[in-house]
């Protein structure tokens, strides 16, 4: 076995070891859990998530228009003769809230809300029910029953996209794959690639500080060091994926049932493909780099202030994901996805909800190629220079001088 | 689809021609490698060199049993090397070989370039100029497997455990992991420590430490062995300890470097020296001969009663518990014992004055 593949193994067995490595690998799966098992509680103990469910909404109508279209959107609305008796039920329970309509309604439509709950806005769907009551009274007995529906709902918007190219209606999406899937592949992917990076300035630090580098490098080159590591972490890095990956999967299989959304929940093979590409250039391209800053730390808190700032970029797509779910196709998310230091991160956002032209695709993995190279030429000059630098850490000039002069 | 089968072309091309260049790389560097042997190897003066095989050792002492098997001659040839660092020569021009079975040491004061000297010899940092050859050859992969180093800046993986840490460090020496474990039980044996094996490197003793970083620079049946300040904060046990391994190497036939700013360390240990200051060579030979070349040419006499007007006598110093007689130029120490025996003085010390080798440092560089 070559001395490359022991330091990997060894790296690979130290890492997945490590307990904040399998906390981390199982947080995901587990906060999945979680997330459904308080859903599935919402689901059971009530709430707005049932349509079949009927709930009693009180009234109290001053003006005596209000009396037909009482059965609503799943909820029953029960008129009340004064606000005292309708104050009475809401405090036993027998009703969930109730409205006040004046005498005064028609002059400016306003009406009074009574409700026991601490609400920061107001229930989207019960508004939007109470409208519907009120507009079908209003309209009743002067149109039909058909035109105060269209009234009450003018528009029904059937959304199609159409491929840019061939004209083809393309399959809908869901809001859950529209929005959910982007930021969640983003950060899953994030996190593993900077934790697994974060682990490997980790282990050189640590054997910095620890004065192991000597030696180590009295039996290996310091290529021979830098590669057995980014390969052994790296390996424990795609496995943490791969098992977020089948997890996610499972798991969404399983919560289906009574969470429709996850039912989208597909991982286009597309995906999975440039994922585990991106995840090799992404990682090679921050592991060396770290790895290089991580050597010329004195000590591993020192490093890891140090990486902080290469590893900001990265998160750039997700800080835009506000603009990105409006307008996936502008512009900046071009940039992005050609830009080394972002591109990882944004090829697997705007995978997860489409396709990407094929030449911003081979370009951008060229350029990451290209950058991969270039970072390991470089960072190779500056781990051999500064891993035996102990106690100062180089400035600028310094660090220069030797990108310069190797 | 169209797009996978592009990206995994291209992907294909670039791994192809990446590797494609990293092989020429290595192809030329070996073209190099192997014109500097044909070319350089007649400019090493080897002239000095033992030719013998290992020695041959009376004694059978415990870590030679440990380590055993067959000890090569061992060379290292070190020719005019020098290394700048940001235009400060810290090493100038510096020679020396090493003989099989002898422990060379390598003096100097703090800063004179000892390290760096022996992380050239390490092919940690590479000399600016010079050539360096261990084993008969230019240092390659295989070389460093047969050179076991401690350096002066050392640790050890604290979270790791004590077979762990020797396990893996023998590893890559290229030690099948069978062996190196069957090695790392019978060196904690020999050290007393095999009850601490299973225990993490961060829960022994700063001397237990030490210990385990000394078996680690021979776990691997090194035949030559690097020692940089190797007592540096060891306790008397610890360090007689260490001291009689190195002598029980040295004897079982393996080349020892010490470096040391410590002198009493190498009058006691070594064979030969190079003493350096500031980076060039102040000293370098037979550390007896030295010795002889630079002694005082005078002697430490101590006797029962005063005495005066020897021949060949120039100068006495007395120093009360003792005197000092100084020779004239080509006189024999025999004749001023014989003279003194001849009148009746009973002479309880008679030696030959030599300097320390600490003496001959601060001699020297004054000059």
């Amino acid at each position: 076995m070559s001395k490359t593949w022991i330091i990997a193994r060894h790296e690979f067995t130290i890492t997945i070891r490590r307990l904040s490595y399998i906390l981390l690998t199982l947080s995901f799966p587990l906060l999945s859990v979680m997330g459904i098992v308080i859903y599935g509680g919402v689901y059971l103990l009530g709430g707005e998530i049932s349509p079949d469910e009927k709930r009693n909404i009180g009234y109290v109508d001053n003006t005596g228009m209000f009396v037909d279209y009482t059965e609503m959107g799943g909820m029953v609305l029960i008129a009340y003769n004064t606000s005292g008796e309708a104050k009475s039920e809401l405090l036993i329970g027998n009703i969930s809230e109730f409205y006040v309509i004046p005498q005064d309604y028609m002059e400016n439509g306003r009406v009074s809300r009574y409700t026991t709950k601490r609400e920061i806005e107001l229930p989207a769907s019960t508004i939007a029910v109470i409208e519907d009551f009120l507009i079908a009274n209003l309209l009743s007995d002067k149109v039909t029953d058909e035109y105060i529906v269209r009234v009450a709902s003018p528009l029904n918007t059937v959304n199609f996209r159409l491929d840019s190219e061939t004209g083809e209606v393309l399959p809908r999406e869901s809001l859950f794959r529209v929005l959910g899937m982007p930021y969640i592949f983003a950060i899953m992917f994030m996190m593993s690639l900077l934790v697994t990076s974060g682990f490997l300035i980790q282990g050189v630090s640590e054997e910095k500080e620890n004065r192991l580098m000597e030696i180590l490098l009295s039996s290996v080159s310091a290529r021979q060091l830098l590669t057995g590591k980014v390969i052994g972490l790296g390996a424990a890095g795609l496995l943490q994926i791969m098992f977020w990956f089948i997890s996610a999967l499972v798991l969404a299989a399983v919560a289906s049932v009574y969470i429709a959304p996850l039912a989208d929940l597909t991982i286009p093979a597309g995906l999975v493909v440039f994922g585990i590409i991106y995840f090799v250039l992404g990682y090679l391209l921050f592991g060396i780099l770290l790895a290089a800053v991580g050597a010329m730390g004195a000590t591993v808190r020192e490093s890891s202030q140090l990486t902080t700032i290469i590893s900001l970029p990265a998160v750039l797509p997700i800080i835009l994901i506000g603009l990105f779910m409006s307008n996936p196709d502008h512009i900046v998310f071009t940039i992005l996805t050609l830009f080394p230091v972002t591109s990882p991160v944004m090829v697997v956002m705007r995978l997860s909800v489409g396709t990407i032209p094929i030449w911003e695709l081979g370009l951008s993995v060229f350029i990451m190629g290209a950058s991969v190279l270039a970072v390991m030429w470089l960072a190779g000059r500056a781990f051999r220079t500064f891993i035996l630098m102990y106690g100062k850490r180089p400035g600028f000039r310094e660090v220069w001088r030797c990108l310069r002069q190797g | 689809m169209d797009i996978l089968i592009f990206i995994i072309l291209a992907v294909t091309i670039i791994s192809a021609m990446v590797l494609r260049a990293f092989t020429r790389q290595r192809q030329n560097r070996r073209k190099q490698e192997d014109e500097v042997e044909v070319n350089d190897i007649s400019s090493l003066d080897t002239s000095s060199l033992s030719t013998g095989g290992a020695i041959a050792h009376e004694h059978s002492m415990e870590f030679s049993d440990v380590i055993s098997g067959g000890v090569e001659n061992v060379t290292v040839e070190v020719a005019n090397i020098s290394k700048s660092f940001g235009g400060r020569e810290v090493v100038h021009d510096l020679s020396f070989v090493l003989k099989a079975g002898e422990v060379f040491g390598l003096v100097g004061p703090n800063g004179a370039g000892k390290s760096t000297t022996l992380r050239m010899l390490m092919d940690i940092i590479r000399p600016d100029c010079g050539e360096i050859r261990v084993f008969g050859e230019s240092l390659r992969e295989e070389t460093k497997n047969r050179i076991g180093y401690l350096p002066e800046e050392r640790g050890l993986y604290k979270k790791m455990r004590v077979t762990d840490s020797l396990v893996y460090l023998a590893r890559l020496k290229n030690v099948d992991t069978s062996i190196a474990k069957e090695r790392a039980e019978e060196l904690l044996k020999q050290v007393d420590m095999l009850a601490h094996k299973e225990k993490k490197v961060s829960e022994l003793s700063r001397g237990m430490g030490q210990i385990i970083q000394f078996l680690v620079t021979i776990a691997h049946n090194p035949s030559l062995i690097v020692l940089d300040e190797p007592f540096g904060g060891l306790d008397p046990v610890n360090r007689m300890l260490i001291k009689d391994a190195v002598l029980d190497l040295k004897r079982s036939g393996r080349a020892i470097i010490l470096s040391t700013h410590i002198m009493n360390e190498v009058e006691e240990m070594c064979d030969r020296i190079l003493m350096i200051d500031k980076g060039c060579a102040v000293l370098y030979g037979d550390l007896s001969e030295i010795k002889w070349r630079y002694r005082n040419n005078s002697l430490i006499v101590s006797a029962d009663q005063d005495f005066s007007q020897i021949e060949g006598v120039i100068k006495k110093v007395d120093h009360g518990r003792y005197s000092e007689l100084f020779l004239g130029e080509g006189v024999d120490p025999q004749q001023v014992l014989v003279q003194l025996i001849g009148r009746g003085v009973r002479v309880d010390r008679f030696e030959i004055s030599t300097p320390s080798l600490n003496d001959i440092f601060i001699r020297l560089v004054k000059r």
